[in-house]
């Protein structure tokens, strides 16, 4: 059943939206990514998968360079985003996360109301004309994030209030707010119950449409749910990338293999 | 298999009701230590019990001060003839012993005294007299009650700081004065009333502990924090925030954090002869000024400034900061939306404290020449109060508290009381901003 899936959504072929190429990472003297290439599709969620440490946060981090942040990293190679360098000297990294999106590990709602955590995005880049527009897009955003109708009637109450399901959707609903192009996902579901994944999870799943997501997970069957590509990495490397359904049911490399059989990881 | 059979030998069995020696040794240890802990307590509250009554105890004279208190008129007359003699102010010194000895004579007392005994008791006053007369010339011909402060033995022999028993006689104060005094108590010529002027007054002189007020080195120190408020406030946030979001750590930075800490265990006493030479000496700014002693405190509540707000900026979670970069926040916005409303109530407890630090801190002033004796005048206008020569509370405290008369040495506690007035109200004001900035998350 769940291999039909995988095999149905196949068919598929989009444009190539993010094209990484030889990117290398370095924290201090840690070699964090080695050479890893990696072309990411328009309209397809994207997995990464692997151990703890393997590097996959590390490259997620590099699509919207929220790596220029710390100090100490260093990020070489070539990462194209609709064939343009992200990493060009030319490119405000500010412009560029509005652009690409992203959602983290453990839900960060900022400490204001539900209505501003979403709002603040589309003001700070100018988004809405007027106080309508806004409203507008506040709505628009929160249904997207599959949220609106439990907070509808209270959108001035604290985000902070929320359930960490509620609150993850919220930073999601908040993501996509600014418009982006691309969606990335830094283990989304790893604080969330069962009942919230499966909700985010749906919520993925309609994201495609509109969005190239990429989602960092620990999870292999949540990849295997969520994705249609999937990026195997270990201790840096890219080992594996290819259909979903192929790397879950026959593997080319044998690391691969044992990592999703469960021999190492 | 043999490892477990001999680990069920090695243990007795025993029941969870049973607690063996191990397990008591420990409980005893945790007992031993809250015992420790609620000792230390205890003589901590202990001593500040004791710090507290003997400042109230000590203090509380302060505020009160024996006057005598005699109503009489001067006529027209009178006044021509005292303003035609050599001696004005011992005329009317005359006209007001003989209304005294009137006003005894009056209720039926009969004590003999003489004008020095008067002199002993409340000081020379025909210069008061004469100057109430000159500056409201239309009080002449009417009855006019004067509350003259008696003088700082006859103060104490009220407070029991002064008894018959330990009294020597001297140009001060002799054993037959007190006959006078009781008596003048007693017809109610004499008693205490609440001393408005030690809070609103000025110092005295050194032989004059009954007109000495802290109010204008109250005044003062107001001016002093308004300088340190308004200069490092904004100073130390703006440097906390750079060094704490925006600079980039290499050893540059290190060496500048280092120093910040080691600046913040400099004594005070360096930053006043800093002060001294650089304000006063090189800049050429006015002696003794709330403007020279406002930057030397400045300079001295910058980093427990600095080191209070990068800890409250350090604080607030890394999650926030990704949150905000990740929609497209630039970092500057990130950190003025997000990250300083967080921070607030830490910057400003800290700021407080600083502050609060700075009104109690007497060396540096010592050094640039805001010492007690200087606040005889109320500055003239408000921006005179930066540059006019005045003093601080604590440094008017100190001050009194090297004069040798004894009356000064209440004061001195009754300083301290008032100083501490200020403390709590601030520290108050701080718990309350608090509050009030983390109600809104």
């Amino acid at each position: 059943m769940n291999d039909m899936r995988i095999v149905e959504r196949d068919v598929e072929t989009n444009d190539v939206k993010i094209a990484a190429k030889d990117v290398q990472v370095h924290y201090g003297d840690t070699h964090a990514i080695k050479d890893v290439s990696v072309d990411i599709e328009d309209k397809t969620v994207t997995a990464f998968i692997g151990p703890s440490g393997c590097g996959k946060s590390t490259f997620l981090r590099c699509i919207n360079r929220m790596n220029d942040t710390i100090d100490v990293c260093r990020v070489t190679g070539d990462i194209r985003i609709d064939d343009q360098d992200i990493y060009d000297p030319k490119v405000d990294p500010v412009q560029l996360r509005a652009k690409v999106g992203m959602v983290f590990q453990k839900p960060n709602p900022f400490p204001k109301s539900i209505y501003d955590n979403v709002a603040y995005g589309p003001r700070i880049h100018g988004l809405a004309k007027n106080k309508s527009d806004l409203d507008d897009i506040v709505e628009r955003s929160l249904r997207r994030g599959a949220i609106w109708e439990e907070v509808k009637d209270r959108l001035h109450a604290p985000g902070t209030g929320l359930s960490g399901g509620q609150q993850q959707r919220l930073c999601i609903a908040r993501a996509v707010a600014t418009e982006p192009e691309v969606l990335l996902m830094d283990e989304p579901c790893s604080a969330l119950d069962p009942i919230a994944t499966a909700q985010v999870e749906e919520l993925i799943d309609e994201l495609r449409e509109n969005y190239s997501v990429v989602i960092v997970t620990h999870s292999m069957q949540q990849a295997a749910r969520v994705s249609q590509k999937t990026a195997f990495f270990h201790l840096g490397n890219l080992v594996e990338y290819g259909e979903t359904g192929q790397i879950f049911t026959n593997p080319t490399d044998p690391r691969t293999e044992s990592y999703i059989t469960g021999r190492i990881g | 298999m043999t490892d477990a059979s001999m680990n069920d030998a090695a243990l007795p069995k025993s029941g969870l009701s049973v607690t063996d020696a191990r397990t008591r040794k420990r409980n005893a240890a945790e007992k031993r230590f809250r015992a420790y802990g609620i000792a230390a307590i205890s003589v901590g509250l202990l001593f500040l019990l004791f710090l507290f009554g003997s400042i109230l105890k000590s203090g509380i004279p302060a505020f009160t001060q024996t006057v005598v208190d005699v109503e009489f008129t001067m006529t027209q007359e009178a006044v021509d003839e005292a303003e035609s003699k050599m001696l004005k102010t011992k005329a009317y010194e005359n006209y007001f012993i003989a209304a005294l000895e009137a006003q005894l004579a009056e209720r039926g007392m009969d004590v003999a005294f003489d004008a020095k005994a008067i002199q002993r008791i409340v000081g020379k006053t025909g210069g008061t007299i004469r100057s109430h007369f000159q500056d409201n010339p239309d009080a002449i011909g009417q009855p006019v009650s004067f509350e003259l402060a008696a003088s700082s033995r006859v103060d104490g022999y009220f407070n029991g700081r002064v008894t018959r028993e330990t009294l020597v006689d001297s140009r001060f104060l002799q054993l037959s004065d007190l006959d006078l005094v009781d008596a003048l108590a007693e017809a109610g010529i004499i008693h205490g009333a609440f001393n408005w002027n030690f809070i609103t007054g000025k110092d005295s002189g050194v032989d004059n502990p009954g007109g000495a007020g802290l109010g204008a080195s109250v005044i003062g120190s107001f001016f002093m924090m308004l300088v340190v408020l308004f200069l490092s406030l904004p100073i130390g946030v703006a440097a906390s925030i750079y060094l704490e979001e925006f600079a980039p750590k290499n050893r540059f930075t290190d060496l500048i954090e280092v120093n910040i800490s080691n600046l913040a265990a400099v004594p005070s006493i360096v930053f006043g002869i800093l002060g001294l030479a650089v304000f006063i000496q090189f800049a050429g700014l006015p002696q003794s000024a709330p403007l020279v002693g406002g930057l030397v405190l400045t300079l001295m509540t910058l980093p427990t400034i600095i080191i209070s707000t990068r800890a409250s900026l350090a604080a607030v979670p890394p999650s926030i900061r990704d949150a905000a970069l990740g929609v497209g926040a630039s970092k500057m916005q990130s950190v003025f939306h997000h990250v300083l409303p967080l921070a607030m109530p830490g910057i400003l407890t800290g700021t407080i404290i600083g502050l609060a630090q700075a009104l109690g801190e007497t060396a540096p002033l010592l050094l640039i020449g805001m010492v007690g004796f200087v606040a005889r005048e109320y500055p003239d206008g408000f921006m005179a109060g930066f540059t006019d020569a005045n003093s601080a509370m604590p440094a008017q405290i100190y001050t009194w508290a090297s004069r040798a008369d004894p009356g000064f040495y209440e004061k001195a506690w009754g300083g301290i009381i008032i100083l501490l007035l200020f403390l709590i109200t601030m520290n108050t004001i701080a718990v309350i901003l608090r509050r009030r900035f983390e109600r809104r998350w």
